[in-house]
């Protein structure tokens, strides 16, 4: 019988419910847009931010010190100071490991060219490397994720070629290479042949210089094991005051200030906490990079989030009148129920019933709808799709049920204050 | 002791005076008939004896409970145990059918029960029509509805608020002899009615004017008084 009732209204308000239906449809597929591009936005920013590499530079101490005396030394080649590769696992075990997003270990060495005087940099690092990490998870990192702006003429390395090498296009033009040539290099008495089996176009000066797997170079400059560096990329916090004071210092600070400084994901407590697990080594942010991209990552994520908020409100407000003008229209029926000897709860759960079907009908569409709407943000913003995350799902479940249930208060309200001898005598 | 014991009410709508210091009782069994002009207040006083309202004053015994101050809630369950409503306008919930319509009241009051309320249509003569909407009822039968929807729970006390005000004459008869089964049945009938061939049905009738009881004249020919 009840369901008998709620049939009922749904049909003959069938104007009414499928602008009900409608509203709330609107207001969850904003919700749902919104809340995909917001969760899956620190991805996309990321991503986006990684065109401006990494925002960390990790350096054995000692090679700082010199490099905060004499500024960067383009010429000192093979530093006496290194980081030890092994260790490199760890990185994935600090606090903020999650924010650790890529890293690549380099060692930089001074190589030479049969047909040239000048003395060009070498770099072995990681391009892809399988690492499996003392929490018994594995990662893929290295300069492929990093440098995703690089333009590749041919092929990227892979960790295990043996005799591979990029080389930068300037290099390149310059040396006369391409693709698939053989490239002679030596350091002190040393001598290698390598294949060319990529030219990348970094926009910078990366691109006079020669890429290969690290064990080659290591190899090459007699120095296994060790490298000269990590580059880092980090997601973080935007930076306040405490986290310039503690980047100053982080021993002046309270306790108190102190604990809430290590466990944000300031660029300075990820430095912080990435010279804890690396032995005798100094991390630097690069400054701006590492600002902005907490930053636009904050603002868009408030934006998002106000955008879900304001719709959801709106729909609410919709809802709230379409509910009241239907309890109106009806109001000799429920009058008439009241007087059969309904109390108020189940006339209460009769409207809420049929408000709610609406409502998990307008939702459902109102998903699917949003996801085509988080697509087209996607698509126009990031340039890149929107992974679809599942936990939206009951997130908007409940947004709409809050939001109905809100909707209908006003309703709910009339209908309680509405009494039959008044109605059922039409004065 | 009466079904219905009325003591001094008054009703007061803003400046109006509905109902004016009203005393009346009504006989367990007994069909009173209630008349006046238009705005006398007869339908007022339907409503605080249907549990609806609630008296400025005065109070009401139904039942021996005194209903002009229990809660809305209270009254809710009074109405729905104790009694039957039959109103002018019928209504009917037009998306249900006859024997739905019927159900509505068995569903609010206990528990649907399609084998009774097919017998509460059979008994108004509308066993045919039971899967019938509203819409494709004649007003006559639409009444008749009502009033099996008003027997449906077996009330003790059955109010009608000008039943045969919108039927035609054969129709009015119809719904008169379904009353007069009622009455033999000894369910307690007060009607209120323009019609003074519906009163003179009636063991008495009470005319209201301007709020008050103008007079109370027990008829001779009302069926009831056969058995009295
Ligand atoms: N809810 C109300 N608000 C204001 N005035 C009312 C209300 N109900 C009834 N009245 C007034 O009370 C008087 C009696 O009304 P009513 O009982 O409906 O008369 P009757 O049914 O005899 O025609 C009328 O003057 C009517 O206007
Ligand atoms: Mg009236």
């Amino acid at each position: 019988m009840f369901w008998r009732l709620v049939n009922g209204a749904l049909f003959r308000q069938k104007g009414k419910m499928l602008m009900i239906a409608f509203t709330i449809a609107l207001g969850a597929s904003l919700a749902t847009a919104m809340l995909n591009v917001m969760l899956d936005v620190g991805d996309k920013v990321n991503r986006e931010l990684k065109t401006y590499g990494a925002n960390i530079n990790v350096i054995p101490k000692e090679a700082s010190l010199l490099d905060d005396l004499y500024g960067v030394d383009e010429g000192s080649g093979v530093s006496d100071r290194y980081l030890q590769e092994s260790e490199m696992g760890r990185l994935k075990t600090i606090f903020w490991a999650f924010n650790i997003v890529d890293f690549a270990p380099y060692l930089d060495a001074k190589i030479r060219m049969p047909e040239s005087e000048d003395a060009i940099r070498l770099v072995g690092t990681w391009f892809a490397n399988r690492l499996e990490l003392p929490t018994g998870e594995s990662l893929d990192t290295g300069i492929r994720n990093m440098k995703s702006w690089w333009t590749v003429d041919g092929e990227w390395l892979s960790d295990g070629d043996t005799d591979a090498a990029m080389v930068g296009r300037l290099l390149a033009d310059r040396a006369g290479l391409s693709v698939g040539d053989r490239l002679s290099v030596s350091l002190g008495d040393k001598e290698r042949n390598l294949t060319v089996k990529g030219i990348f176009d970094a926009g910078s000066e990366e691109d006079e210089r020669v890429y290969v797997p690290l064990p080659i170079a290591q190899e090459m400059a007699g120095r296994a094991g060790l490298v000269t560096g990590v580059e880092v990329s980090a997601l973080t916090t935007p930076d306040n005051e405490l986290s310039r004071r503690a980047a100053q210092n982080p021993n002046s600070l309270s306790v108190k200030d102190w604990e809430t400084w290590y466990c944000t994901a300031y660029v300075s407590a990820i430095c912080y906490q990435i010279e804890e697990v690396l032995t005798d080594s100094v991390a630097k942010p690069i400054r701006q990079v590492a600002e902005s991209e907490g930053a636009i990552l904050e603002k868009t994520q408030l934006l998002m989030l106000l955008i879900t908020v304001l719709s959801l409100a709106g729909a609410a407000l919709g809802i709230s009148n379409l509910v009241t003008a239907s309890v109106m229209e009806r109001s000799r029926e429920i009058g008439l129920l009241k007087a059969l000897g309904a109390n108020n709860a189940p006339i209460s759960w009769l409207v809420l019933t049929e408000i709610l079907i609406t409502g998990v009908i307008g939702g459902v569409i109102g998903y699917f709808v949003g996801l085509g709407f988080a697509q087209i943000i996607g698509q126009t913003v990031f340039d890149a799709a929107i992974n679809i995350k599942p936990m939206v799902i009951p997130l908007v479940a409940i947004l709409v049920f809050l939001v109905t249930l809100a909707g209908s208060i006003p309703s709910i309200r009339l209908l309680l204050s509405l009494r039959p001898a008044e109605v059922l005598h039409g004065r | 002791m009466s079904l219905l014991e009325i003591r001094g009410i008054s009703k007061i709508y803003g400046n109006v005076n509905a109902l004016r210091n009203v005393d009346m009782t009504v006989e367990q069994g007994e069909w009173l008939a209630v008349m006046g002009p238009s705005g006398s207040g007869k339908t007022t006083m339907m409503n605080i004896i249907g549990c609806m309202d609630k008296p400025s004053e005065g109070t009401v015994l139904l039942d021996g409970i005194d209903i002009s101050t229990e809660s809305a809630r209270n009254l809710t369950s009074i109405r729905r145990d104790k009694i039957g409503l039959i109103f002018q306008q019928f209504h009917l919930i037009n998306y249900l059918t006859a024997l739905e319509n019927v159900m509505v009241a068995q569903y609010y009051h206990s528990m649907p029960d399609e084998k009774e309320a097919l017998q509460a249509l059979d008994r108004v003569g509308l066993l045919a029509r039971a899967k019938h909407l509203p819409s494709q009822l004649s007003g006559g039968e639409q009444q008749r509805v009502c009033i099996a929807r008003a027997l449906i729970n077996y009330p003790m006390l059955v109010l009608a608020d000008e039943p045969t005000g919108n039927l035609d004459e054969a129709n009015e008869e119809i719904v008169l002899d379904i009353f007069r089964k009622l009455h033999e049945e000894g369910i307690t009938i007060v009607v209120v009615t323009h019609d003074p061939e519906v009163a003179q049905e009636a063991q008495r009738t009470v005319i209201l004017e301007h709020g008050r009881i103008a007079r109370i004249v027990v008829n001779e020919s009302g069926k009831g008084q056969e058995g009295e």
